[in-house]
């Protein structure tokens, strides 16, 4: 039950932090829906058992990289308010019909779908598999999926590189 | 325990609202913000199939896709950054040939 209550306000919370970053005019509020995104979702994580992911979700994503945005924003000028005339013909009544089309086939597969899709789901569910300790996350990481680690090491690095390579560009012949 | 359909079903709706974004913004920015949606719908996703499945590399997925997403901020933003030096605009409509 408890589980359900979360679900339902962590859910709206994060619907209408996602709304927040489509709908809103200035990016300043785009960016705060979508922490309030990220920070509910982080919950449902943690409901999920989840612990460090949700950790790390807050950390790095709410913290570091909402962080960047904020600066990147600030630094481009919020002022300049976007022009909403549309350019493309057809454009928003297309983009309606997806949306709509999207979110009903989703509500479809919940309410209709019995989810067979989960071999061995429900009844051999163990809580404590996937209970999402340090150790118990750490292990695949540097066993299983340690090439994809040092992968992951080596693209840090280099968008690292990258980034300060872009800020120091200034085009030839300028 | 919720049914994992209900998080799937969340998880579609924060997918759709980002593609949507993506679809109508016209600034480069909030295009960004919309795939950080669509990546976070992504990963609600695996956490909840990784319980469902008692199967902790759902998790262990999440985390490598929280790290290139935080690289893929480092260089898009540095990218919008120097468009916009060299523009003074982050529309995409503007934005309309690959020469610097």
């Amino acid at each position: 039950m408890v589980e359900a209550l979360i679900f339902i306000l962590m859910g709206g919370g994060a619907v209408a932090g996602a709304l927040t970053v489509v709908l809103a005019r200035n990016p300043v509020y785009s960016a705060m829906g979508l922490l309030a995104t990220l920070f509910s979702v982080a919950v449902l994580y943690v409901s999920h058992l989840a612990h460090v992911v949700a950790a790390v979700q807050v950390i790095v994503y709410a913290g570091a990289v909402m962080t960047l945005f904020l600066f990147v924003i600030m630094l481009i000028g919020v002022d300049k308010s976007e022009t909403r005339d549309e350019r493309l013909p057809y454009q928003r009544v297309v983009v309606a019909g997806l949306g709509a089309l999207m979110v009903a086939a989703a509500l479809g597969v919940t309410v209709f779908g019995d989810f067979d899709w989960v071999p061995a789901a429900a009844s051999t569910v163990s809580e404590s598999a996937t209970n999402g300790t340090i150790e118990r996350v750490a292990r695949p990481l540097f066993t299983e999926w340690v090439l994809a680690f040092e992968a992951t090491a080596l693209l840090l690095t280099i968008a690292a590189a990258g980034a300060v390579a872009l800020a120091h560009y200034r085009g030839r012949g300028r | 325990m919720l049914d994992a359909g209900w998080y799937m079903s969340l998880a579609a709706v924060l997918f759709a609202v980002g593609a949507l974004g993506l679809l109508v913004r016209r600034n480069a920015l909030v295009m960004f913000m919309c795939i950080e949606l669509m990546l976070n719908a992504v990963n609600l996703t695996l956490i909840a199939a990784g319980r469902a499945l008692s199967d902790i590399n759902g998790q262990v997925a999440v985390f490598f896709i929280l790290v290139v997403a935080a690289a893929e901020v480092v260089v898009g933003l540095a990218i919008i950054v120097s468009i916009f030096r060299l523009r003074s605009t982050a529309s995409v409509d503007e934005l309309s040939e690959l020469k610097g």
